[in-house]
């Protein structure tokens, strides 16, 4: 960060883009659809996951597409697209390396910046020897150079064979129509211009204003999600190929994922939808670091999935998520949008506590402290014998409970000990 | 010459340290004393709501939050020996109240006059000469609520420069949670050990002999930790180290 001493200004900067963008949200969505529709694009709208499936397993129907390429997209994830996709005879083909990994292994995305961030080198390439059965099964898989270097000769007859692109788009630029994503692998370049058709799927808060926002946020992105200074490939892309476009996709499909986001608008969440999921608050976490992606039950783990999951799925089964923290902070410190992601949880904490959660012994507890907490007379009354309990506790458990010094500063202050 | 009135503080104790380390609260006491002021400990104090607001029940939290305003706002100063309940009051009693003028008011007078213990004692001590002496070599551990609340980082370490004997022997990872996280630790024990695990073995990589801190909580959690793993490594509350009185058991230690 040494090498960026705008930083904090681009952070700003970015902060009031977004916070500008989603006051004026419904007029930069439709000026987005304005111009993909002049750009020669289609822009359909999902209100929900199985909508924004539909839309795409139809545009796939309608061209009749076998296989389709698919760069790495977290909102696909969201829709759980790829089991749609089979489910209608398409096979979908990941081409982000960590993403084709994982879907070799049939596992969910532990990250959402590096999706295979779980799995080692060697399960990779044990994983390559039970896929790949028409490579020598005696070649040397021990460098990760040779696993790329398989992975990539895999894909290329995909990419070339595939019916269908689908993208996702990390930021959306209204004044021109544009979508751009952001990859080291070139994957994405590879997935949305070599099929017939490209489909770029996203979510409503994705979009901003102009290209110059587009790359305050671009500029931010990359650092804050991988430490570099940009991805290695930044791709626009804008509307179907033209008349005279030497090469593109002869059809081009923007589909926008809604899924409840705007229900976010002008809440107490609201901030949330300032995200522009780079990673830095996940991976500064240090639940996150203990307990890795899967342990977080949905689409996006860390800070920012304890935030949106209980809001996809609701309090009473995510409850546990927004109290999975430590208050540490550490989120909303690193978070390049400056979304104030412990007051979020703790928003969570509140609605969690207000449903139910937690019940039993739990809240119980919690609320016979609070009531004696307020009656001192009382409360020392009962802290004297709980100092004799836990003093006992502390010799059974004493790495979880060191010894209490003996009576409590109230009682040694009151015999007049100072 | 008008001798200047020294100010009036009243200490918040914690509830933690009422039960646990009281020797905190007397080192507090007499370094704030030492300070120049004139110290009170109010009887009507038990804890300043944290267990309820960090479990989401903004109700208890608000009643206990007025008790807490009820028996400080008469003081100049209102000083705790911990960074998450001096964040509590001086960040998020206002946030509580915020849908009720009066007491949000009454909040942000209270929030103006509150400090750290290291924060009020690095202004208000003189540190031209030692405070005292401390021949050991010493880890200190930023609590998160210090760090990031309060942005009290620079204050424990200017006062440890001014005590005799002591090195100072910095954590390679100052910025990282210990684990502890209140209720978390109870709730999430297997994840909140895992975090301490980390955090000791980055305290026992400095070869301090002595780790210490401004909180409380994260000192428990991680003396457990360093004692479950056979380490020798001694931990006090910063202000036991000030005050002179780290001479006796540590956190976790036989005798205690």
């Amino acid at each position: 960060m040494s090498r960026l001493p705008e930083y904090d200004d681009l952070r700003d900067r970015a902060k009031a883009i977004k916070a500008h963008t989603l006051d004026n949200l419904d007029t930069y969505l439709e000026q987005f659809e304005a111009n993909v529709i002049k750009a020669g694009g289609k822009v359909h709208w999902a209100r929900d996951d199985v909508e924004a499936a539909q839309i795409i397993v139809e545009i796939c129907k309608s061209v009749e597409a076998k296989t389709v390429t698919k760069g790495k997209s977290m909102i696909a994830e969201e829709i759980g697209l790829n089991a749609q996709l089979r489910k209608n005879g398409i096979e979908p083909i990941e081409t982000d390396l960590g993403e084709y990994i994982i879907q070799l292994r049939d596992e969910p995305p532990s990250h959402i910046i590096a999706p295979a961030f779980h799995i080692s080198k060697e399960q990779v390439a044990e994983t390559f020897l039970e896929h790949h059965v028409e490579q020598s099964p005696d070649r040397d898989l021990s460098e990760p150079t040779s696993l790329v270097h398989e992975a990539r000769q895999e894909l290329r007859q995909k990419f070339l064979n595939a019916d269908v692109g689908i993208t996702g788009a990390n930021v959306l630029v209204a004044q021109t129509g544009t979508g751009l994503i952001v990859t080291n692998e070139g994957n994405g370049d590879l997935t949305q211009s070599l099929p017939r058709v490209h489909i770029a799927l996203s979510s409503i808060e994705k979009v901003v204003p102009t290209l110059e926002d587009a790359d305050t946020i671009l500029r931010l992105l990359a650092r804050t999600a991988t430490g570099q200074e940009m991805s290695v490939y930044t791709t626009f892309f804008s509307g179907a190929k033209r008349a005279g476009d030497l090469d593109g996709p002869s059809q081009f499909h923007m589909v926008m994922l809604d899924n409840r986001r705007s229900e976010l608008l002008g809440g107490p969440l609201h901030d949330v939808l300032s995200c522009i999921r780079c990673g830095a608050c996940i991976n500064h976490c240090p639940i996150y670091a203990k307990v890795s992606g899967h342990a977080y039950g949905w689409v996006y783990p860390g800070p920012i999935g304890s935030i949106l999951t209980p809001h996809f799925v609701g309090v009473d089964e995510a409850h546990l998520l927004p109290n999975a923290c430590t208050m540490c902070g550490r989120c909303e410190e690193v978070c390049p949008v400056r979304i104030p992601l412990p007051k979020l949880l703790r928003t969570w904490r509140g609605r969690a506590y207000d449903a139910g959660h937690p019940g039993g012994l739990h809240r119980l507890g919690l609320n016979v402290w609070a009531w004696l907490a307020v009656r001192p007379a009382l409360y020392r009354l009962v802290v004297r014998p709980a100092v004799v309990i836990l003093k006992w506790l502390g010799k059974m458990r004493p790495y979880d409970l060191p010894s209490p010094q003996g009576s409590t500063f109230m009682d040694r202050y009151k015999r007049g000990e100072r | 010459m008008i001798q200047k009135k020294p100010p009036k503080i009243g200490l918040f104790i914690t509830c933690m340290v009422d039960l646990m380390r009281p020797s905190v609260g007397f080192a507090a006491l007499r370094l704030l004393e030492r300070a120049g002021a004139q110290v009170v400990v109010p009887d009507q104090q038990t804890c300043c709501g944290q267990p309820a607001y960090n479990s989401g029940d903004f109700s208890n939290t608000k009643i206990i939050a007025r008790a807490v305003i009820n028996a400080f706002e008469d003081f100049d100063h209102v000083i705790a020996p911990s960074g998450s309940c001096t964040g509590m009051i001086r960040m998020h009693y206002v946030d509580v109240f915020k849908d009720d003028e009066a007491w949000r008011l009454r909040a942000e007078k209270l929030a103006a006059k509150t400090f750290e213990l290291t924060e009020y004692l690095a202004e208000h001590l003189d540190l031209s000469q030692n405070i005292t002496t401390f021949e050991h070599t010493v880890a200190y551990h930023d609590s998160c609520t210090s760090r990031r609340e309060l942005n009290v980082v620079d204050q424990p370490r200017k006062l440890m420069a001014a005590v005799g004997g002591l090195t100072l022997n910095e954590l390679s990872d100052t910025e990282t949670c210990c684990g502890f996280g209140g209720l978390f630790s109870i709730k999430f024990p297997d994840v909140s050990d895992a975090i301490a695990k980390t955090k000791i073995e980055c305290v026992q990589d400095t070869k301090a002999e002595v780790l210490t801190g401004a909180d409380l909580g994260c000192l428990v959690k991680q003396a457990g930790q360093l004692k479950k793993a056979g380490s020798k490594v001694r931990v006090f509350h910063i202000a036991e180290i000030l005050a002179g009185m780290a001479d006796g058991p540590g956190l976790a230690d036989e005798g205690t």
